[in-house]
């Protein structure tokens, strides 16, 4: 585990990660796995992570080192398409039983090994650590090595058991299993002056190949998709890339900022969700291409596919603007990609009433606040009465979510539209927001929301669940606006800091007392931001609202 | 009559398998307010959670202690504290229950012991009903989790009758296995009460998870049987259990109660439904109603109908052992030949499955065995997808999970009604098939003799 430990300081001494950049030198060695609230969580697993950026590598067999909870309950369930090999669809795990446990699942594991290669001889196997092989010290890492030189194949491990934290970790933890292992190993058979790294990019419903016929028109060659539709070979040779493109916010930002820093392969950080997104990216790639010696009129090349396609997605989107107008919004995002979807939602002519920003990092933040303007409604903590009590006053015509608060929507009459993982439809590039755009269309003027809300002939919709549930939250402000005390008591009660779980009166109260100024301040007096840091945003909004005026000058 | 053998191979490839304690979790959802928490690492719920939101397309309330690395090395104690006390304090449950995973059954948390502990310290939970079940994911199977779990809220939960001469004979417990769906549950409920019987679901997913719109938000479960109800499960005259792994509560409801169970290994099928309505007929007193005598003449003529197509058919089956046996069971009494039987756990009834042999093992067997024996139809859950799509055969879906079609909530199997429909449903895919993949051309035949036994059939 001393290896793994060390491999997470130093994903923790990221400085390419915003979240990390907020917390001091003894908070960043704590680690993210503080923040986990038993009773209080939601979200995968920090091998969850490792897997969901590893697994659209196609050709490869993702091997799970583990009881059969964490391949049996969740293999083959991404929407990550594939152009050639579907071995990464077959779920191998070692499904380690009680006798292992006692004695140990290494044999297990050397033995899986063994025979994937001799069924199915992937170009490699990735084995997947997880919690209990690693309490019980079965060092994967030995039995990888050895493997790998009785077979002569690549066998890497993955060293990202779920208990040391949250799928944001294993995504990076995952980037670094590619940097030791994989990154660097093979040279690709020629190179060219136009090769490209996609980062972070997972080629989930095929969205990938939205947007690579344009880099293949414009002549540039994805030289490696770390991880979309990849091969194993591809990731190998990616360090002969002339520049990179890290897509997926944070996930792997390590990943390209080491490549910078290893192989001199400069990266930026772009989207090619929304129009104006997927310009600027294409221009800031060939900018880079360009920087890194490919003929200048890469970019002349580019500018007109830009404006060729410019043209045609606004053509096809301008026919839907009329029948957006006045169309309400409301955007619910696991966070990483929340910011890019802002954007693309804008263009259409929608208006949005709010974002949830739950995971994303502070620079996200600042970027939909951005994008927003000022009157940008932040909804950290809905509660489903609250979600529903907002579509139905008419502040949302549409809910925009991922897969699993779609039902609060859909209960509540409400359209609603899949943009996370397990969507079945591709929405990157010009093409893409085009499809976006006619699926929120479709959904918005489905005739069957008329339908379903239709009373039942025995029901009296005026003691049906949905006037209930405004009714109880309608009594529930009531009951405040009347009681200024408990009002009182309810609005310091607000659960700033979730790791620590501190309120915000106690925040308040150390401002006003010890007259604090910065987020490491309250840190220090409440512990607050104490765990991941995520909430130091909201911190410095309250030291915003609590700047001490002037002090009155007594009078003589 | 079938031998059972455990699979050899030391990597386990496209697993049919999945783990016990997501299996216990599920049997809390049959519960009324429940908040289902599993004991381990942040993953092992977030798995389960997407699984079951997958099936079931519905809002899946599950929590975790969030273990931690260290937290696992130095016990859970606190993380199980806090995880009640947040979701006391959050969700203001009737019930939480507790499944514990490998994780923290490798160190070996006393759950028990510290359920005590936190009821002491804390009076807000003293009373609060809290269940815990060990289901250590690195043994056993899914089914076992579910009857295990249901074993443990009949001990916890049902309350012994002070006087065994006021027992309610109209009052009838039902423990369905984890084969059966919402669906299914809500046939039987109509069937029970249409003989004048007052039957009791435990658990109860009709309730929680078939899709109703609920009444109100609430982050637990919404529907299921209420805690107060499942403790007056002791004054019913019987106990109906429902498939194999259902033994073990029906025999503590018997232990705890005194209240005698009749187990129906099978409710799929027309002789099983014999039997379950002419028992029904017998601690009812009441002649089974024409509804039934109808329905059933139905599922005979369905059989009738429904033979042409499935009979001979040479059929490839990976289910949990108790649905194996019950589906199984159905297609072998069409004239159909389960040629190849793969299943996750041990079960006594895997012995009696009409086949020659029954492998633990995984969807890997399952299509190399089913290509080996030249199988015709391959009946698995989704994740059959992808073999179903090299061996180029049928593929009908059944059991959990269930995640690239609808309906699989309210798939029916009990009752005639159910055969009848399970009937048309499996020979309308063979028919369709057979228009797809199999019409004969001026080809078909000039093999002679040899060409019955190739392409076409």
């Amino acid at each position: 585990m001393s290896s793994l430990s060390a491999t997470i300081q130093d994903v923790f001494n990221e400085p390419g990660c915003g979240k990390n950049a907020n917390k001091s030198e003894a908070e960043r060695k704590k680690g993210c796995t503080k923040q986990l609230q038993p009773g209080g969580a939601a979200g995968g697993c920090a091998f969850d992570g490792a897997k969901i950026a590893l697994q659209p590598l196609t050709d490869v067999a993702h091997l799970v080192h583990g009881p059969i909870a964490c391949e049996g309950n969740s293999w083959d369930n991404r929407g990550a398409k594939s152009s050639g090999s579907n071995l990464w669809r077959t779920g191998f795990t070692t499904d380690i039983n009680e006798t292992d446990v006692v004695f140990g699942g290494e044999k297990r594991l050397y033995k899986s090994i063994k025979e994937i290669i001799e069924k199915y001889d992937p170009p490699a196997v990735f084995v997947y650590q997880t919690c209990v092989p690693a309490m019980i010290g079965d060092d994967i890492d030995a039995v990888c090595k050895a493997a790998r030189e009785k077979f002569g194949k690549p066998v890497i491990p993955v060293n990202s058991p779920g208990f040391v934290g949250p799928k944001n970790l294993g995504n990076k933890l995952a980037g670094e299993a590619l940097l030791q292992h994989v990154i660097g190993t093979e040279e690709p058979d020629y190179t060219t002056p136009y090769d490209l790294n996609i980062i972070g990019e997972y080629n989930l419903s095929g969205e990938l190949w939205q947007v690579k016929p344009l880099l293949d028109e414009i002549g540039i060659r994805v030289l490696s998709c770390i991880s979309g539709d990849g091969k194993y070979r591809e990731v190998a040779y990616s360090h002969r890339a002339k520049a990179a493109m890290m897509v997926c916010s944070k996930a792997m930002i390590n990943v390209a900022r080491k490549m910078e820093e290893r192989y001199g392969i400069p990266f930026f950080e772009g989207s090619f969700y929304g129009i104006e997104d997927t310009s600027d990216s294409l221009r800031e790639i060939a900018r880079l291409l360009i920087e890194r010696g490919a003929p200048s009129d890469l970019m002349d090349r580019t500018e007109a596919v830009i404006a060729r396609e410019e043209a045609r997605a606004w053509a096809a989107i301008a026919k839907f603007k009329p029948r957006f107008e006045g169309k309400k919004v409301l955007l619910i995002t696991g966070g990483v990609k929340s910011w890019s979807v802002v954007a693309a939602l804008q263009e259409a002519g929608l208006e949005l009433v709010g974002t949830s920003v739950k995971k994303s990092t502070k620079e996200d933040k600042e970027r939909i606040k951005e994008l927003m303007g000022q009157d940008a409604h932040m909804i950290e903590d809905m509660t489903p009465r609250e979600m529903y009590k907002m579509l139905k006053d008419a502040r949302a015509d549409i809910m925009l979510s991922g897969g699993r608060s779609q039902f609060i929507a859909l209960k509540a009459s409400m359209p609603w539209l899949d943009i996370n993982q397990e969507r079945h439809h591709a929405y990157m590039g010009y093409v893409g927001m085009v499809k976006l755009v006619e699926e929120i269309d479709k959904a918005l003027y489905n005739p069957v929301w008329a339908q379903v809300r239709k009373p039942a002939p025995w029901e009296d919709p005026s003691t049906n669940w949905q006037s209930k549930a405004i009714a109880a939250a309608e009594a529930e402000a009531a009951a405040l606006a009347a009681d200024p005390v408990k009002a009182e008591e309810v609005r310091r009660a607000k659960k700033i800091c979730n790791c620590k779980s501190v309120e915000l009166g106690v925040i308040e109260d150390a401002i006003l007392a010890n007259g604090l100024t910065t987020v490491e301040g309250v840190r220090e007096h409440t512990n607050a931001s104490g765990g991941c840091g995520a909430c130091a945003i909201r911190i410095d909004e309250i030291l915003e609202l609590m700047a001490p005026v002037a002090p009155p000058i007594a009078a003589e | 009559m079938a031998t059972v053998t455990v699979g050899k191979k030391a990597c386990s490839v496209n697993p049919l398998k999945m783990s016990q304690p997501i299996g216990g979790a599920l049997a809390f959802m049959g519960l009324r307010g429940a908040m289902p928490l599993l004991h381990g690492s942040q993953g092992c719920t977030s798995f389960g959670l997407v699984l079951f939101t997958r099936h079931f397309k519905e809002a899946i309330p599950m929590q975790t202690t969030a273990m931690s690395e260290v937290a696992t090395v130095l016990g859970g104690y606190e993380n199980v504290e806090q995880a009640i006390l947040n979701i006391y304090k959050r969700a203001k449950p009737e019930i939480i229950g507790i499944c514990s995973t490998g994780v923290t059954e490798t160190k070996g948390d006393d759950v028990d012991g510290y359920i005590r502990q936190i009821r002491a310290k804390h009076s807000d939970v003293a009373n609060l009903p809290i269940v815990y079940v060990s289901t250590p994911d690195f043994k056993d199977a899914f089914q076992d989790g579910w009857g295990k779990t249901v074993a443990k809220i009949v001990e916890a939960l049902v309350e012994a009758p002070k006087n065994t001469s006021r027992r309610d004979a109209t009052r009838v417990n039902v423990l369905p296995g984890s084969h059966l769906t919402p669906g299914d549950l809500d046939e039987l409920r109509t069937i029970i009460e249409d003989f004048g019987l007052e039957p009791t679901f435990l658990p109860d997913l009709s309730g929680s998870l078939d899709g109703h719109i609920p009444d109100d938000f609430t982050p637990t479960t919404i529907g299921g049987v209420g805690v107060e109800e499942v403790a007056a499960m002791g004054q019913a005259g019987w106990t109906i259990a429902i498939g194999e792994q259902m033994r073990l509560a029906a025999e503590a409801m018997k232990d705890k109660t005194g209240i005698p169970y009749r187990l129906f290994e099978r409710l799929c099928g027309l002789e099983p439904n014999d039997a379950f309505i002419a028992f029904l007929s017998e601690i009812s007193g009441r002649p089974a109603p024409m509804k039934y005598r109808r329905q059933r003449g139905q599922l005979v003529d369905a059989m009738l109908d429904g033979h042409f197509h499935i009979g001979g058919r040479k059929v490839a089956i990976g289910a949990e052992p108790d649905l194996l046996h019950d589906v199984g069971g159905l297609l072998t009494e069409m004239g159909a030949h389960i040629l190849v039987a793969v299943t996750t756990t041990q079960s006594p009834i895997l012995e009696r499955i009409a086949t020659d042999d029954v492998l633990i093992g995984d969807l890997e067997d399952l299509e190399n065995l089913a290509r080996e024996r030249g199988c015709d139809l391959l009946v698995t859950h989704s994740h059959g997808r992808q073999g179903a799509a090299r061996l180029k055969i049928p593929f009908f879906r059944i059991g959990i999970p269930m995640f690239d079609r609808l309906g699989g909530g309210h798939q029916l199997t009990v009752g005639y009604r159910g055969g009848r429909d399970l009937i048309f449903d499996i020979s309308n895919l063979l028919m369709a098939d057979h228009e797809e993949n199999h019409e004969p051309t001026p080809e078909s035949w000039r093999g002679g003799v040899e060409s019955l036994h190739t392409a076409s059939h």
